[in-house]
């Protein structure tokens, strides 16, 4: 590391959390600043979270302080003073912690070149996080620019353990003259991993895994420190409500996920810093961050999905070198004890899942265009050559950024309607420059890439804020339900003045919020694990007694799944056939192939009804007996069908609206700041329609269509199936359900499908369902009309 | 597919484009066009897609062509600000003429236009009363009298099945007044749930009429808000 930064050179540090890795990183920093005393900004530190950059900045202040070294050290987040903001703009110190997005701010500003042009390091924490996702995008334009106001500053990535080092350090030193310095911290003592195989009967279906947390209580108990992952905040809210009825004990639980009021996650964290907690159930809220030396055990409730995200999760305990990481996985129910073996598996064998590279969001070149004009007149072709020196965009087209140019100043629609309405100004040499103070104001006010779901906060009756739900679920509340949120059940009063005002309830039953997204599909590395082990029945001793006899059965019954092929079985039911195939290619891929079947199978005069997706399979019913399996299987099914589907789709629409907020062209909003207005100013989808009408190739929608390409890696990972699975597909006609098709089957109806599964049903049955619906107010009916 | 329904008596049909045909007084209402909200936003730096006029003008073309009513009548919010006449692209005003020319037109005042401009012919008038009915942009006095038929509110509403929920603009009505959904490509909806919307109506016959891209549905207040019980496939 400092032989690296001795040399100027750049260096990625790749090291399991409790490595040191954020003091490696500032090391030479320090002993630099010790040796030559500079005035300016020295070191910059990019975290993705506020509260790690904030930590960073403590553990920083002691080392400062104890060697008394002149070195200045703050903190620049969301939460910094307007005061200190622009002080620190005027007179920076040495060292500065920060989120992306307030890098994007910074670099916006005219005194940027004064404030960076003395800058010599850039550290990115947690790189692995960042990179591959728009945030990344939005930091690699940002180092782009950095690297143009600071030609000299080395660039330091640290990063937990990743399956390919190489991808990630070719990111870190695009644009940069020398290579990229690799150190791989060693992996330190394995860690210990534990699959709970529970007293009680292993459920059939179902995600909660109620039935195995007296067991997790137990463990809580006989640990020092429990960190208790869970895949979803509803799931959060579940087991920590189950959690606290068992605990006779009266322990220290805490709860921690994204949708609580910051000070109370702050309070949790502070609180698991002190050591004053026993446990605290999280979602990925706590995947990242602070490293808590006390934590000993992690337990993992539900199925990992991904092995590299297992890693590390469980490199979040014991965050010390020559001692193993402690980690117990709790499956939910039968497909995710395979699913649990599995991940094990990888984690033994070192096998980690990786990402392809991915490939530069235009919404958030647009938002960085908008930034780069705030700050500095640019001349375009020098910005594009800026612009492609970001890995994200290497191969960015000409056209694609003289479009995004475009939108950004005029909106870039094809008759030049708004060329009066100027967002960017070009001077008399050409360069592009922001037009009006109150552009620059709304770039300001609008950084970033995040895009939450509308929400509301959710507070007593003339009091404290809770947190935020999202407004879908209130949608479903009447005043007088229940619901449990941030740990409490919770009475619905109403809502006022565009909050959710509840008071304290003990009602038995109370519904829990769902949230968009939140939920990974299963990887393509762990589903070929399952086929494997499925096929392979010297595997199944480790998968406990229970399972090993459903597969058995099914092996009677029908026939295993084999490892390459795809087992399709048909079966009557009640009064529908049913169709379930055994693809193993996670949910998104298996609610596009839902959409897909059900389509075909109604040209096919099949009459299909429904579907429903689980990680592991598809199974679909229809009135008639599905017939000519291979024909409906066929590759073709990616072609007009999907076109027609992805172009009505509301998946397009929902994308189409984070990219308008990201690049632009819809205000966010800010919650608590909106007029308490009757009307919303305008709705997204409708503007997606007229634009898909009348300009259906603006920069826009493209940047909606590669997003959605991109985000649907799920049909990538159709259409490798499909190809694989061509004249193999083994189909079994049976007179009844199969042992393992009872799961899923179990899903329909329970299952409350959310996010992409929605769109499934909305796009394609919202005729159907709403004539559903209405079929019991005939009555009613004859008496209006 | 519209839905004919009796409002105070006077037989009107609803039609899925949000357009409402009083077949005896060969009387075809819109309301809420909004015209030239993109560039309304624009001029504060939200490049909205500047075809909502086009597509507003579209639908509504369409829309007279289907009922060949003698009159036209706009129940108020047609332009969306007042500076909106003259932004009007020159083409899409010289297709609002050949409308207003071919019919007997009547532009009702809004909130958003209490003077509608008189660059585009028709007469301009601040309600309408005939026979059993009364068109105005918005309730007087904050109440619906029996009769009157309002726009202004931009009425959508959302029904559950299966735990999802589909969204859409909607008439309400209670079979003696009608608030009738926007027509404008960008105008937004308030929930017919919100005070503001299900005040002016009693409980018990407050129905709506969900209009998707074909057809109206019908829906009854307890069948709003609440998710309906789900189906399950099997027998």
């Amino acid at each position: 590391m400092l032989a690296a930064a001795r040399a100027g050179e750049s260096a990625l540090l790749v090291a399991p959390t409790g490595g040191g890795k954020t003091l490696a990183g500032f090391l030479p920093s320090l002993i630099d600043l010790a040796g030559r005393p500079t005035k300016g900004l020295h070191t910059l530190y990019i975290s993705p979270l506020k509260a790690l950059a904030v930590d960073i900045h403590r553990n920083l202040e002691t080392p400062i302080a104890e060697m008394e070294l002149p070195i200045a050290a703050e903190t620049r987040t969301g939460d910094t003073k307007a005061s200190k903001r622009a002080r620190q703009r005027r007179r920076p110190p040495q060292m500065l912690m920060t989120t992306p997005e307030s890098l994007a701010l910074l670099i916006s500003y005219p005194e940027a070149p004064a404030m960076f042009g003395g800058l010599q390091a850039v550290i990115v924490d947690e790189l692995h996080a960042i990179a591959g996702s728009k945030r990344g995008d939005l930091l690699a334009l940002g180092l782009a620019r950095l690297t143009k106001l600071a030609p000299h500053a080395r660039r330091v990535g640290l990063s937990a353990t990743v399956a390919d080092p190489a991808q990630l350090a070719d990111w870190l030193g695009s644009g940069m003259a020398g290579a990229v310095a690799k150190i791989i911290g060693s992996g330190g003592a394995k860690p210990e991993i534990g699959i709970l195989m529970p007293e009680a009967r292993m459920p059939w279906a179902g995600h909660m895994a109620l039935h195995a947390l007296p067991e997790v209580y137990n463990a809580i108990r006989n640990a020092r420190t429990t960190i208790v992952f869970v895949n979803t905040r509803a799931q959060a809210e579940l087991v920590f409500g189950e959690l606290w009825r068992m605990n006779a004990d009266d322990l220290p639980i805490a709860l921690h996920h994204g949708s609580l009021a910051p000070e109370q996650r702050r309070k949790v964290e502070a609180a698991m810093a002190a050591g004053r907690l026993r446990a605290v159930v999280a979602t990925s809220s706590l995947d990242l961050g602070l490293d808590w030396g006390e934590v000993d055990l992690v337990i993992q409730v539900g199925a990992p999905k991904g092995a590299t995200r297992l890693t590390q999760r469980i490199g979040r305990s014991n965050h010390r070198l020559d001692k193993p990481s402690r980690a117990l996985l709790v499956p939910a129910n039968r497909f995710e004890v395979l699913e649990c073996r599995a991940a094990l598996d990888a984690i033994e064998a070192q096998e980690l899942d990786g990402e392809p590279p991915r490939i530069g969001g235009l919404d958030v070149l647009a938002q960085h265009v908008l930034c780069v004009a705030c700050s500095l007149p640019s001349a375009a072709d020098a910005l594009f050559a800026e612009v492609r020196s970001a890995a994200p965009y290497r191969d960015l087209p000409r056209t694609d950024f003289d479009d995004v140019l475009a939108f950004v100043a005029t909106g870039g629609y094809a008759l030049g309607a708004y060329d009066r309405f100027k967002r960017l100004r070009q001077d008399t040499d050409g360069r592009w420059t922001i037009a009006s103070k109150q552009a620059a104001h709304q770039y300001r006010m609008n950084v970033g890439t995040i895009v939450e779901a509308p929400m509301l906060p959710v507070q007593f009756k003339r009091g404290r804020r809770l947190g935020m739900v999202e407004e879908y679920f209130v949608q479903f509340l009447e005043p007088g339900d229940s619901f449990q949120f941030a740990g409490q059940i919770l009475r619905f009063e109403g809502l006022r003045d565009g909050a959710v005002e509840v008071t304290r309830s003990s009602a038995a039953e109370p519904k829990v919020p769902a949230y968009e997204g939140g939920r990974l599909p299963l990887t393509t590395e762990l589903a070929a694990r399952v086929r494997a082990m499925i096929g392979d029945d010297r595997a199944w001793r480790a998968l406990g007694g229970e399972v090993r006899e459903w597969l058995s059965i099914q092996r009677k019954r029908s026939v295993l799944p084999r490892r390459d092929g795809l087992l399709v079985e048909t079966f009557p039911r009640g009064r529908n056939f049913f169709l379930v195939a055994y693809c193993f290619e996670g949910r998104n891929a298996h609610q596009t192939l839902g959409m897909l079947l059900t389509r075909r199978m109604e040209r096919a005069g099949f009459r299909p009804m429904g579907f429903v997706a689980s990680d592991y399979v598809i199974a679909v019913w229809s009135l008639r007996p599905p017939r000519g399996i291979d024909a409906l299987f066929d590759q073709d099914m990616l072609g007009d069908d999907l076109e027609a589907w992805m172009a009505e789709s509301s998946m397009l629409k929902r994308t189409f609206r984070n990219v308008a907020v990201i690049a632009g062209l819809i205000e966010r909003r800010h919650p608590g700041k909106e007029k308490s207005g009757r009307q919303v100013n305008f709705n997204a989808d409708l503007i997606y329609d007229v634009l898909r009408k009348h300009e259906p190739d603006h920069i826009l929608l493209r940047a909606t269509r590669q997003d959605a390409a991109g985000g649907l890696t799920d049909i990538k990972r159709l259409a490798d199936m499909l190809a694989r699975v061509k004249g193999r597909i083994v189909h079994r006609a049976l007179d009844r359900v199969s042992p393992l098709a009872v799961p899923v089957l179990l899903e329909i109806g329970k299952e409350s499908v959310y996010g992409q599964g929605i769109d499934a049903l909305l796009d394609e049955a919202a005729e159907a369902l709403i004539a559903e619906a209405t079929s019991e107010d005939t009555a009613a009916q004859g008496t209006l009309l | 597919m519209g839905a004919s329904l009796t409002i105070n008596g006077a037989l009107v049909r609803a039609d899925p484009s949000g357009a409402l045909f009083w077949p005896s007084a060969s009387l075809l209402a819109i309301a809420d066009l909004h015209l030239e909200k993109g560039s309304s936003f624009a001029r504060s730096g939200q490049f909205l897609p500047p075809y909502d006029t086009s597509d507003t003008l579209d639908r509504l073309a369409a829309a007279l062509r289907r009922f060949q009513p003698r009159r036209v009548l706009c129940l108020g919010d047609s332009f969306h600000d007042g500076a909106a006449a003259a932004r009007l692209p020159p083409v899409e005003a010289d297709r609002l003429r050949r409308m207003t020319a071919a019919h007997d037109w009547l532009w009702v005042a809004g909130n958003h236009d209490p003077a509608p401009p008189a660059a585009f012919g028709g007469r301009v008038a601040a309600e309408l009363r005939e026979g059993p009915l009364c068109f105005r942009h918005e309730p007087a006095d904050g109440a619906l009298g029996p009769g009157e038929v309002c726009g202004h509110f931009h009425p959508k509403a959302g029904v559950s099945a299966r735990g999802h929920r589909i969204t859409a603009r909607c008439f309400v009505t209670d079979g003696s007044r009608l608030i009738m959904p926007a027509f404008g490509a960008y105008a937004g909806g308030l929930d017919v749930l919100d005070p503001a919307i299900a005040g002016l109506f009693g409980r018990a016959n407050f129905r709506v009429l969900l209009a998707t891209r074909e057809r109206l549905h019908l829906f009854s207040r307890a069948q709003l808000g609440r998710p309906l019980p789900r189906l399950a496939p099997a027998g």
